[in-house]
């Protein structure tokens, strides 16, 4: 019938609309109906410009695709061209789909569209191939080792969008690989707050394992004591205290614990997210804490896991379930929220016993009555399974707390009279317990409990009793051989356990009262070699030998009764939650008490601290944009390398600031420069200081890194180098080059000053070869904010080369651009010939992405390659946009909130009017005067070069030089650089 | 993480699947329906399930179970949290969350699950961002479709997912611009025998509907925050003013939404507006019992206790019962033992009463469990716990938008035992 249906469909196809047929098969897929016969016609429709129909088509084709391979190649081409479409959002979408089909022979297709999403502008490509990750991983493992490239690649990303997707993508491949996570521990920490719910579970998760192998245990000094107060868990508290004295003493000696900042800096970044709507986002942050966090501070987690119980009852289930082991380790922290766990009517059976599990784990000395108050009612309830575990809970807390034993064995005696045969039959159980503990004292019980045998039909509560009695038969001496001949008697009808019972019951009356009983342990015995259960028959045989003397016996019935009376030893009611935490709480594992599928292990602490600094980054001083980084290839060399960031590296270079400046630099330089002196004075104090404390020192200040904010000492010492050198020039050189710059600045003045566009102010050169780097050749850029014509997304960057050696300088080009995911260049046409002596102006044009990352390429002439880099003040990756009042409003309208900046600022001395104003801010960014009413605001208006964001500026002044700045983009990084750049040059 | 979803109705049939790697037979349900038939009760099924190869996880919402298929460790709460996102996204597309609902709407489902979860990791599930990508179904637009023969999915590429502010479309208009808050507070209370308060504990939710053109930024201030003891948020909340200041600060989504869920700790005293008079009692030897409940206002602030039902599961050994209420209807369920009292308003003069007798099975003796009443009831314009919103401010738009705050408690798990 399902192949005539399909063929049906198919014919319907023929002539029906395409829309109209394809509506069933989901609804065929769906109900499971097997509809890959119709794959051709299908697959047909692969390029079908209705967006539905795609989108159905893509379910379809990832549904079958398995199925019939060679069919769904045909489809590749369609993907591999959409791979390539400049809109960021059908990028996307082909390589999820792509990435989705099932077939080994596009394994090299999906691993190249991997690899160039990894390196796309956009985030949410990028974000995209990490998804596609472990889709390939699971259709071929052998590309591993390629994957772990584009991971590692994507793990140092720092968008958002990536973070979370990425971790799970590391989680799936190489969860082993942690030292790939070292440079990108701090970015994700501060990053974690912002990425998506989902994301963050995974994130919280991979760093628990990661802090366990990376810092010390917290609690390393407590976890002696805890041991030894764990013996004394329901002693009294004096003596507590006392052992605490004693360990606390010894312990004084040893060394103090430091909490690395590291693990500081985790703990107090995902401590907000226990706020999340999302259970799981909350569950994860509480075993990070249980897992990681010191000893006093896990406390906080109780009250969020509290507010999860409101929650459906699955999540319920499951937060209890994590509860019910936290409070074995650190019961103190859920004993405030007691009452939350008390039962209702209404709960379903597996969460009241669950509850019923966390309140006995709570109960002690001071609690104890309330509880069992509490525990009371519930032995009412009608649900029975949880009576019965209630009556085991009070088993519990009377074996663990001494205090109440004699109430609850009195309690547990009432309910034997109680007319549910279960709860009898439960109550009959656990007294067997409690009684071993103290036997002597009870005699009593033991009769009344004798009597009951006749009434009881459980077979567990029969065998318990009959245990019981035959433990205890010098307590009950009367008693005892009576219920034997009863059970004799109905020998034949018990069950197997109760059976075995009597057997054992009959061979300590044997045993300790022969004369009254000997026959009627033969009796019992000849029943049971004729049992049917082999076991059975197997006891009898082996009692019979070992206690009725023949000549044959062996050495051993003499001790018989030393075997069977022995003391023995009172049986421990632990939780069965005790030792779960071994498993990460919150897993799966941890959930079914077992090691599931693909569960890491979570790692034992350190004994000694790794090596913290794996953690540094190297910072790139992405956001010094006012400087042009001067590097000759030698110095890049030995630089680069020896610079990476360690602390005291960077403070050594401290006495370097005291040397003479040069007058030449601009004024805001000159401000940076007194701000880094002091910086690196405070760094050298730092040195001085325990290493340990340096390391706190360094969390301060190295978190916000990897958000770009630059690192001031590394900058600074690249600005010093390029001073050392410079100084190395004879000072006569140095005047002809200043008289000589000012020339050509005044020429390049003139030639822009024709353009439409740009400011009044003048434009500021950059330098991007020093002269003695550069062995005569000096090169200079400026961003000449005229439109690049060859590319409209890209800015123009004009660059000037003067060759001031005595020969000529030939082929120079650009080779190897070293570029951010996303940059490009267009570089200038080779100038084959430069005399000596001359200079020549060319453009080129380089994408930025709308980003301030510098764009490192090297410069070639025919002897010589040059490192260099040029980086974009973030005032110049805008181009003007000419807007009217009301458009400026409706579009600053629309960028509200995130995309809003606003700072208060006081204008400088110099700021007196209006005019100066826009000359400042034109001169600081590439943006356009927007007219305006009201002579007291000047408002801006600009776009971004590559994606073509609105960029607003709105400057209202006040009364006494005070103003507001506010900056509206939705490049959120951009207005807060630019807000910066802008402030600078008004308040000077 | 979720290789494949499972929707099983409550007779225990499979209605939909929907894999998101390779096919997983529809066999493996097999183990959840073993484990379906264990379970004396339909919530007693173990919300996670292990089986040779697979690990199913359930979540039963609406009467119908979406059972997750997991192939390797991952954490439970978040199969189990994504499940109920994906039960809530149906609720707003469709109203409700039924078997026939989805039946309807197979295909908006299955793009709709197509979305949610890439590779069986969670990709989009924000309503607004899937709003853009898939328009929710409504009768005009069914009409139309049909005679135009254009479709559900927007024509237009879903931007959303790219933006900073995730949970707001950009360019949303409306002609009447309205912020409405609704401050709902539930008690969760067990009252003893005696009338005292064992426990009671007050949770809060603010929903909010918010309909405001362009890009708000909303800030809502309370009177009295500190008597917010532990609150969790919606994603649009800045954490950072809230620790700081205590002002909620946020550029809200469009639509209705759970802005914040508060908790007021049992430490502080809660007022308890109801108090109930019982007395049931079985005599020995008699087949009879008596069945007596009195209802009655306490500290309910001069407002009038609304919308109360009482339900009470009355012992196993209960053949009927034969009640007569003073107002309302009561009905009484021989089957699941299962009376329920529908009481209407609270008069304080004449407070509703329900007294009669209730007749045991021959032969069964004396229960002697006894029941727990539990009691819904509404009260209107009033928040138990005393929390006030202060003042509700709008910026970023110039427009003035019409601002509402409603103010309601309600009966959460509220039990007497008896």
């Amino acid at each position: 019938a399902q192949v005539l249906f399909s063929v049906k469909l198919y014919t319907v196809h023929q002539y029906l609309n395409v829309t109209l047929f394809l509506y069933v098969f989901p609804q065929m897929i769906a109900r499971g109906k097997n509809a890959s016969d119709l794959f051709p016609a299908v697959v047909k429709n692969v390029a079908c410009k209705n967006i539905e129909v795609k989108k159905l088509v893509y379910v379809y084709l990832v549904r079958y695709a398995e199925e019939q391979q060679d069919l769904a190649l045909l489809s590749i081409s369609t993907f591999q061209r959409g791979l390539k479409d400049p809109n960021q959002l059908i990028r996307a979408s082909a390589l999820r789909v792509l990435s989705s089909i099932r077939v080994t022979i596009i394994v090299p297709i999906m691993m190249l569209a991997i690899k160039e999403a990894a390196s796309d502008m956009s985030p949410y490509v990028r974000k995209t191939a990490a998804h596609a990750i472990p889709k390939l991983h699971s259709l071929d493992p052998e590309q591993k080792d390629q994957l772990i490239e584009v991971i590692e690649k994507l793990l140092a990303d720092k968008t958002t969008l990536v973070a979370g997707s990425v971790v799970m993508a590391f989680e799936e491949v190489c969860p082993d690989r942690i030292d790939l996570i070292h440079k990108n521990y701090r970015k994700l920490c501060n990053l974690l707050i912002d990425v998506e719910e989902w994301g963050q579970v995974v994130i919280i998760n991979m760093l628990t394992r990661y802090a366990r192998t990376q810092f010390l245990n917290p609690n390393i000094n407590e976890s002696l004591l805890e041991e030894s107060s764990e013996k004394a868990f329901y002693a009294s508290d004096d003596e507590e205290d006392e052992d605490k004295k004693a360990e606390a003493a010894t312990l004084a000696k040893r060394k103090p614990y430091v909490m690395d900042p590291d693990h500081r800096l985790l703990l107090r970044n995902t401590k907000p997210l226990l706020q999340s709507r999302n259970a799981a986002v909350v569950m994860a942050v509480a075993q990070l804490y249980f897992h990681l966090a010191p000893k006093a501070e896990v406390g906080i987690i109780a009250k969020a896991l509290v507010r999860l119980m409101r929650s459906h009852s699955e999540v319920q289930y499951v937060v209890l379930q994590n509860v019910a082991t936290m409070t074995i380790k650190r019961r103190g922290m859920f004993e405030p929220y007691l009452k939350s766990f008390y039962i209702r009517s209404t709960d379903p059976t597996q969460i009241k016993i669950l509850k019923l599990e966390v309140l006995t784990n709570l109960a002690n000395e001071t609690n104890i009555s309330t509880i069992l108050r509490e525990f009371q009612t519930y032995i009412k309830s009608m649900d029975k399974d949880f009576v019965a575990a209630s009556i085991q809970a009070i088993g519990r807390c009377a074996t663990n707390i001494g205090e109440v034993r004699d109430t609850c064995l009195n309690g547990l005696v009432q309910l034997l009279s109680n007319r549910d045969e279960l709860v009898v039959a439960e109550s009959v159980v656990v007294i067997k317990k409690l009684l071993q503990m103290q036997p002597e004292q009870h005699s009593d019980i033991i009769k009344h409990m004798a009597k009951l045998i006749d009434n009881i039909q459980v077979p567990m509560a029969r065998a318990s009793i009959l245990w019981l009695i035959g433990e205890y038969c010098e307590h009950v001496p009367k008693i005892a051989p009576d219920v034997l001949r009863n059970m004799a008697k109905t020998f034949t009808n018990e069950e197997d356990i109760v059976k075995l019972q009597i057997i054992n019951l009959a061979a300590k009356l044997y045993l300790t009262n022969s004369k009254q009983t000997k026959l009627l342990t033969q009796y019992v015995l000849n029943l049971a070699k004729y049992d049917q259960n082999y076991d059975i028959r197997d006891r009898a045989r082996f009692i019979r030998q070992l206690i009725v003397p023949t000549d044959k016996s062996g050495a051993l019935s003499k001790y018989a009764k030393k075997l069977f009376l022995a003391l023995k030893p009172a049986p421990v009611l632990q939780s069965t939650f005790k030792d779960r935490d071994h498993f990460q709480l919150g897993s799966l594992s941890h959930l079914l008490n077992a090691k599931a599928a693909g569960y890491q292990e979570l790692p034992d602490w350190p004994e000694s601290v790794p090596d913290p600094s794996v953690r540094n980054v190297e910072v790139k001083d992405s956001v010094c944009a006012r400087r042009t980084v001067l590097t000759g290839p030698e110095e890049s060399d030995s630089g680069s390398g020896s610079e990476s960031a360690s602390a005291s590296d960077e403070s050594g270079s401290g006495s370097e600031s005291e040397e003479s400046r040069e007058e030449t630099e601009s004024e805001d330089e000159e401000e940076d420069e007194e701000k880094e002196k002091k910086r690196k004075k405070r760094l050298d104090k730092t040195k001085a200081k325990k290493p340990a404390e340096e390391s706190a020192e360094r969390c301060l200040v190295l978190p916000n890194v990897s958000c770009s904010a630059p690192s001031f000492p590394q900058r600074a010492e690249q600005w010093h180098r390029g001073q050392k050198t410079r100084q190395e020039g004879s000072e006569e050189s140095e005047k002809c080059l200043r008289i000589r710059e000012r020339i050509r600045k005044q020429r390049i003045r003139g030639r822009v000053g024709g353009g439409t566009i740009a400011p009044s102010g003048s434009i500021k050169m950059y330098e991007l070869l020093h002269r003695i780097t550069g062995e005569g050749l000096a090169v200079e850029y400026c961003f000449s904010r005229q439109p690049f014509s060859p590319d409209p997304n890209m800015v123009a960057v004009q660059i000037q080369f003067t060759n001031n050696t005595n020969s000529e300088t030939k082929n120079l080009h650009i080779e190897e651009p070293r570029l951010q995911s996303g940059m490009r260049i267009r570089e200038f046409t080779e100038i084959g010939l430069q005399p000596s002596g001359e200079s020549v102006t060319v453009v080129m044009g380089i994408d930025f992405c709308d980003s301030t990352q510098a764009a490192n390429f090297q410069l070639c002439t025919h002897t010589r390659k040059f490192f260099v880099s040029i980086q974009p003040p973030v005032g110049e990756l805008m181009t003007p946009v000419f807007l009217t009042e009301n458009d400026f409003k409706k579009e600053q309208g629309k960028l509200m909130g995130m995309n809003e900046i606003s700072e208060k600022l006081m204008l400088g001395e110099k700021c007196v009017n209006e005019h100066v104003i826009v000359e400042r801010v034109t001169a600081t960014a590439n943006l356009s005067r927007v007219p305006c009413g009201s002579e007291k605001e000047c408002r801006f208006a600009g776009k971004t070069v590559s994606s073509g964001c609105l960029v607003l500026v709105t400057v209202p002044t006040k009364e006494g030089g005070a103003a507001q700045l506010t900056v509206n983009c939705e490049k959120m990084l951009i207005g807060t650089l630019l807000v910066k750049d802008i402030m600078q040059a008004l308040s000077q | 993480m979720i290789h494949s979803l499972f929707l099983v109705n409550a007779s225990g049939d499979i209605f939909l699947e929907k894999h998101w790697k390779s096919v997983v037979s529809r066999s493996v349900c097999d183990y959840f329906f073993e484990a379906l038939e264990r379970a004396t009760e339909p919530e007693n099924v173990p919300p996670v399930i292990p089986t040779p190869h697979h690990f199913l996880i359930n979540v039963l919402r609406h009467r119908i179970y979406f059972v997750a298929v997991i192939q390797s460790e991952v954490p439970p709460l978040f199969v189990i949290e994504f499940l109920h996102r994906v039960v809530d996204t149906f609720q707003d597309y469709f109203g409700v969350c039924s078997e026939a609902a989805i039946k309807d709407n197979v295909v908006v489902v299955y793009e709709l699950l197509e979305e949610m979860l890439d590779n069986g990791f969670p990709l989009a599930t924000e309503s607004n961002i899937l709003k853009e990508l898939i328009k929710p179904p409504t009768i005009l637009r069914t009409v139309v479709n049909t005679i135009t023969g254009s479709t559900n999915v927007g024509e237009q590429l879903p931007t959303g997912q790219l933006s900073v502010v995730p949970w707001r479309r950009t360019g949303v208009k409306y002609t009447n611009n309205e912020a409405y808050f609704d401050v709902v507070e539930e008690i969760d209370a067990i009252i003893d025998k005696s009338g005292s308060t064992i426990t009671a504990e007050i949770q809060g939710v603010i929903d909010a509907c918010v309909k405001l053109t362009g890009m708000p930024d909303l800030t809502l201030s309370f009177m009295n925050p500190r008597l917010l003891d532990d609150v969790s948020f919606h994603p649009c909340v800045r954490f950072k003013r809230w620790e700081a200041e205590r002002i909620l600060s946020f550029i809200p989504p469009d639509g209705n939404f759970r802005l914040l869920s508060y908790h007021v700790s049992s430490q502080n005293l809660v007022a308890i507006p109801v108090y109930v008079k019982h007395n049931i009692s079985f005599r020995e030897g008699s087949s009879q019992g008596r069945f007596e409940l009195t209802l009655g206002p306490k500290q309910t602030m001069g407002k009038a206790v609304e919308s109360v039902l009482v339900s009470s599961q009355l012992p196993r050994g209960v053949l009927n019962a034969n009640l007569s209420p003073s107002q309302g209807t009561y009905t009484f369920d021989p089957v699941t033992k299962l009376l329920s009292w529908d009481v209407g308003k609270i008069n304080p003069q004449k407070l509703p009463s329900l007294k009669g007798s209730v007749s045991l099975q021959t032969g069964a003796s004396k229960p002697d469990e006894n029941p727990t009443i539990n009691i819904q009831f509404k009260i209107q314009q009033l928040a138990i716990s005393g929390l006030k919103v202060n003042r509700l401010d709008m910026y970023g738009e110039k427009y003035k938008p019409f601002k509402g705050i409603k103010y309601m408690t309600k009966a959460g798990k509220f039990q007497v035992r008896t």
